[in-house]
């Protein structure tokens, strides 16, 4: 096994392990913590395909503007393992059947795939620097680019327009 | 083989490692003892002076008295958290070392050894992801007390910092503009030949800096830790060198940020007025760390001199500085920016 095979396996192992806290831990703030764990080995996985930009603004955005939101909110609602609602059966049954589908949904499309049997390349490539990363989206890819961006205006101009009113009301 | 790496590039990498962290916890160590005697200059007084000639063992017998401490844990807090949260606090603060460009390259055994243990291409980035996630070390820690007070701390922290990231990166995307970079040893290499960067981002820099010493919850932003209501900030509970980690990583963060603000605006390990390549390259090397050193020591002092001279701002005029007039003179400072450097493309011409 050469050293990128090994942190391979060992991101892998970790991120599964991760994303299995995140639903099996009682307490919220544990889950959070647990994703985040998540986030930083799917980094570890985008780093060993040679997209550095990409691991370190999935960590900027997710492990570290929106996950701390989700820590806060968490925090100021003190949900606790003990303040936990008692679920409904029925619902963790539909869920568990849900979930199921999609899980072989998921199987099913991938071992479907001509690729499936190959292995990724790892360290070759340099689509994810952020040079060839820029180039691409702004020469070929500029009309997406900038309608994503006004969709983001919206939804900012949005949160301000619902943050003000209900200063308004109270 | 198992690992094709360079056995000689591992070992020379690891001392670097070794030594990048020892000389931030001792230059965070006597940077506690500046920070008492300035305040004694600053108020008058003489400071401490009884451990050693000039009371220069003074930290020495701090951090042995928080080692000696009893180390108390509340059966009301959440162990593990407890524990974590210092840990993060530390972690994150050392982290950010990792690309910063200590040196040019040295030449020892028939090797060139470069004074920087990682070049990453998307350094600054780099940076930026580990001062976003030193928010976690906080706000952990001041959950898992359980503790209204130090919760409180913890949120005002957080918001604090989440919203003065935001004019900190767009003070940055004007600077890469200039710089077209975001490895931080090219941007020295191109501050060593032509002009330092501050000399086309005064504005950003003025922003960057307010924005530093809101993301290290330096006077007058230490919100999180007005004692007058707050009793004593986030780590209210924290007791023994866990204390001492909360208070270590605060100084740790001020010793990088102002090595990056060195770094990125003050031409780094450059020598100014002085050509490099003329001289021995060993000599060379030296001289540059002890330069940028002596830049980041004036950033110390600057920290310091504010926390004793300026008093702590109110929430709201926190939060009013960050998002009404920071952000827009950031964006403001990126517009300008950006035209002049459309315009020098097109040679000055409209």
């Amino acid at each position: 096994m050469s050293i990128t095979e090994i942190l391979f396996w060992g991101l892998s192992v970790l991120a599964l392990f991760g994303a299995v806290m995140v639903v099996a831990s009682k307490s919220p703030i544990h889950s959070i913590l647990f994703l985040i764990v998540v986030f930083f080995a799917i980094s570890g996985h985008y780093i060993l395909l040679n997209a550095q930009f990409l691991a370190i603004v999935n960590i900027i955005v997710y492990a570290g503007a929106i996950m701390v939101l989700f820590l806060f909110v968490v925090m100021l609602m003190n949900l606790n393992a003990e303040s936990e609602p008692k679920k409904n059966r029925m619902l963790q049954f539909a869920g568990l059947i849900s979930g199921g589908c999609l899980f072989l949904v998921l199987i099913a499309a991938i071992s479907d795939t001509t690729q499936a049997s190959q292995m990724v390349q790892m360290g070759g490539g340099n689509n994810g620097l952020i040079k060839n990363l820029g180039m691409v989206l702004f020469k070929d890819y500029v009309l997406p680019f900038e309608i994503s961006s006004v969709l983001f205006l919206s939804a900012m101009i949005g949160a301000v327009v619902i943050g003000k009113k209900e200063k308004e009301n109270s | 083989m198992l690992l094709a790496i360079d056995l000689a590039l591992i070992i020379e990498k690891l001392v670097l490692i070794v030594i990048v962290v020892m000389a931030s916890l001792v230059i965070a160590m006597y940077a506690t003892y500046g920070e008492r005697k300035i305040a004694a200059v600053l108020q008058d007084r003489r400071g401490p002076n009884r451990a050693g000639p000039f009371g220069i063992l003074q930290p020495v017998a701090d951090g042995l008295k928080l080692f000696f401490k009893e180390e108390i844990i509340p059966s009301f807090s959440s162990k593990a958290l407890f524990i974590l949260g210092p840990s993060l606090a530390m972690l994150t603060a050392i982290m950010t070392s990792a690309v910063v460009p200590w040196g040019d390259q040295v030449h020892f055994f028939g090797r060139d050894i470069s004074l920087q243990i990682a070049d990453v291409n998307v350094g600054i980035l780099y940076v930026f992801a580990v001062v976003s996630m030193g928010v976690y070390g906080i706000m952990i820690g001041s959950w898992a007390s359980n503790n209204k007070f130090s919760l409180i701390s913890g949120l005002r922290a957080a918001s604090q910092i989440i919203s003065y990231e935001l004019a900190m990166g767009l003070s940055l995307i004007a600077l890469l503009m200039v710089t077209g970079t975001l490895s931080l040893k090219e941007m020295v290499l191109e501050q060593q030949t032509g002009y330092w960067n501050i000399v086309y981002q005064p504005l950003g820099f003025l922003i960057f800096l307010i924005c530093a010493f809101a993301e290290c919850n330096r006077t007058p932003f230490d919100l999180s830790e007005a004692e007058n209501e707050l009793v004593g900030g986030y780590h209210v509970e924290y007791s023994s060198m866990k204390l001492g980690f909360y208070l270590f990583s605060e100084y740790i963060n001020m010793f990088v940020s102002s090595v990056i603000m060195a770094t990125l605006f003050f031409g780094g390990y450059d020598i100014p007025f002085l050509n490099e390549a003329n001289y021995d390259q060993n000599w060379m090397a030296l001289f540059g760390v002890l330069a940028l050193m002596a830049k980041v020591v004036g950033f110390i002092f600057l920290f310091m001199w504010v926390r004793w001279t300026i008093p702590r701002f109110r929430y709201d005029q926190l939060m009013h500085l960050g998002w009404r007039i920071l952000i827009p003179l950031a964006l403001f400072n990126m517009l300008i920016t950006g035209a002049l450097v459309l315009l020098k493309q097109n040679n000055w011409h409209f």
